[in-house]
């Protein structure tokens, strides 16, 4: 509980340093007409929408990692990453003008990657993790294919817009997407706490699970569909944000027990600090140009993860 | 408390049990005894309804399982598998509570009620100071013996147990059968095991069902089974039988 709410108070303190830091400095009181407007049309939105797709992100991967018996999944792993962000490139250039087709392709696309990967991983035998993750693989494979080949259609001019959000893009928030990500991590992070003693049988095993009482299949479902909703929501609002599925619950685990009725939340919460201080980087280390948030949190995340993995 | 009505079980085409009956009465205990690949396992995996039946039908109560939740089954129906392995640091303490799972409600916080059923059955198991340390950092025999507990912690008057005594030293092989033997005589409760240790279920069975090839060779008490004719149809292992000085039981000796 202690370590809880200190989490809570370094998101805060981020969140605050995120807000003022970046190249016009601001401060919290005495603004100018034009810093306030920065204030609350651009600095803020985008501080909020690194929160919530910081939370949205984490939250995933401690439920599929849960899930899937698998310290090492992803969403990206899975394809979900994929299947929104192929849902979200095609908005973009089939409905450019209808904001809230974004959103919902990319739902649709994550969505779909799942079934797909899920359907793919079940044999007569039932469904096993090594055919879950090959699965996993092969729909991440193919879908990365389609979106390059998509890329190589579209015009020069917004190429470099596509790949900066490929590599996960803050920078377009509005407050319309900080509204839709905020309610989807906030629902995403309830739901998964709701299924987080059952998750954490599941991580013994599915047998185990079933034999002492939890329906594995509403189980199953309830997180691959809430995974592709947080997935989905952050993917269509600021493209892959890689790595933080994977290095925030693991570093959880190691400093808190793998009690998912922790892990889960805490996640959510430091999910928030990672991507808030990511991209507060990304916007400050080479001002006022600007470095894609992903860049960033897969600079920090890939070594991480390396020493994680050699340290256990 | 639990029928099992002509069951048969299919994987794919192939039939791997065929027309088993059993009935378990509250303080009874019966063992599966069988040569490797006999079905005993796949038996008692559809017998809290793991597996579908090809033939036949489960009661539980007066009613068939599949009237059941999950939930209302692991209450009634407690089972130790041949142990998984975890990827996840999980400590003892955990593992055990994950036995109150179907007795939770709401976002699944553990009551006052289910942690001291937990420490209850952990030193029941001789396992009192072993709630921090790491499942995958324990022994063989350590493990199992938290598998059990976590059995015992959830109530449940049925037990189906897979090779309980696998791993486990001589004295905790004791333990293991006087806990469950103590448990079937004090609440009420009935087991079924699968053993490969006949002299272990001529001592602690009521009942001994001898599965060839999916289905039964013998059925009946210890002393009914246990015979030179019939364990050499199913092990093709000439026996030598006396009597356990002990306890009168009757005693199977291999001829090599």
């Amino acid at each position: 509980m202690r370590f809880g709410a200190g989490l809570v108070v370094l998101l805060g303190v981020v969140l605050a340093a995120a807000v003022c830091l970046g190249s016009e400095k601001l401060a919290f009181f005495d603004l100018s007409d034009a810093q306030a407007t920065i204030l609350y049309d651009i600095r803020l939105p985008r501080v909020l929408l690194a929160a919530c797709v910081g939370a949205s992100l984490a939250v995933a991967g401690a439920g599929l990692q849960a899930l899937l018996r698998n310290p090492l999944a992803e969403p990206y792993l899975l394809g979900v990453s994929n299947g929104a962000a192929l849902g979200t490139m095609l908005a973009f250039t089939i409905f450019a003008q209808t904001e809230w087709a974004r959103p919902l392709l990319a739902f649709a696309g994550a969505g779909a990657a799942l079934f797909a990967v899920y359907r793919m991983a079940q044999s007569r035998a039932g469904m096993n993790v090594e055919r879950l993750v090959l699965s996993g693989v092969i729909v991440t494979t193919f879908l990365s294919s389609v979106i390059v080949l998509l890329t190589s259609l579209i015009d020069a001019a917004k190429l470099r817009s596509f790949t900066f959000w490929l590599l996960g893009d803050l920078s377009q928030a509005t407050r319309g997407g900080v509204y839709l990500t905020l309610a989807a991590a906030v629902a995403g992070t309830v739901v998964l706490s709701s299924q987080a003693r059952a998750l954490n049988l599941l991580m013994i095993g599915e047998r185990d699970a079933f034999d002492f009482g939890v329906e594995v299949k509403r189980v199953r479902l309830i997180v691959f569909a809430t995974t592709g909703l947080l997935v989905g929501s952050s993917v269509a609002a600021s493209g892959s944000v890689g790595y933080v599925g994977l290095i925030v619950p693991h570093l959880i685990r190691l400093l808190t027990g793998s009690d998912n009725r922790f892990v889960v939340p805490f996640s959510a919460v430091a999910g928030a600090i990672f991507v808030v201080a990511a991209d507060t980087l990304a916007r400050i280390a080479i001002a006022p140009r600007e470095l894609p948030v992903g860049a960033i949190t897969a600079l920090i995340g890939a070594p991480l993860f390396i020493w994680l993995l050699r340290r256990n | 408390m639990l029928k099992a009505r002509n069951i048969s079980i299919n994987y794919g085409d192939f039939a791997v049990v065929r027309d088993v009956s059993l009935r378990l009465e509250a303080g009874k205990i019966i063992a599966l005894l069988g040569a490797n690949g006999a079905g005993k396992t796949t038996l008692l995996k559809s017998l809290n309804g793991g597996l579908p039946l090809a033939k036949g039908s489960i009661f539980l109560g007066d009613k068939d399982l599949s009237e059941y939740s999950r939930r209302e089954i692991a209450q009634r129906i407690a089972v130790i598998a041949q142990e998984a392995e975890t990827k996840f640091p999980v400590s003892v303490l955990e593992f055990v509570l994950a036995g109150r799972f179907a007795h939770a409600a709401g976002f699944g916080w553990e009551t006052a009620n289910d942690l001291e059923i937990a420490a209850d059955c952990l030193t029941r198991c001789d396992l009192a100071g072993y709630e921090a340390r790491q499942m995958n950092r324990l022994s063989g025999g350590e493990r199992q013996r938290v598998v059990l507990a976590r059995a015992l912690a959830t109530g449940a008057r049925v037990l189906l147990l897979d090779e309980p005594t696998a791993n486990l030293d001589l004295a905790h092989q004791a333990l293991m059968f006087r806990l469950i033997r103590e448990r079937c005589a004090t609440c009420e409760s009935a087991a079924v095991l699968i053993t490969h240790d006949l002299n272990l279920a001529s001592e602690f069975a009521d009942e001994i069902l001898l599965l060839k090839n999916g289905a039964l060779a013998a059925q009946g008490t210890p002393a009914e089974v246990l015979t030179e004719d019939n364990l050499e149809n199913v092990f093709g292992v000439r026996v030598l039988l006396d009597e356990n000085p002990s306890s009168g039981k009757r005693r199977v000796t291999t001829v090599y």
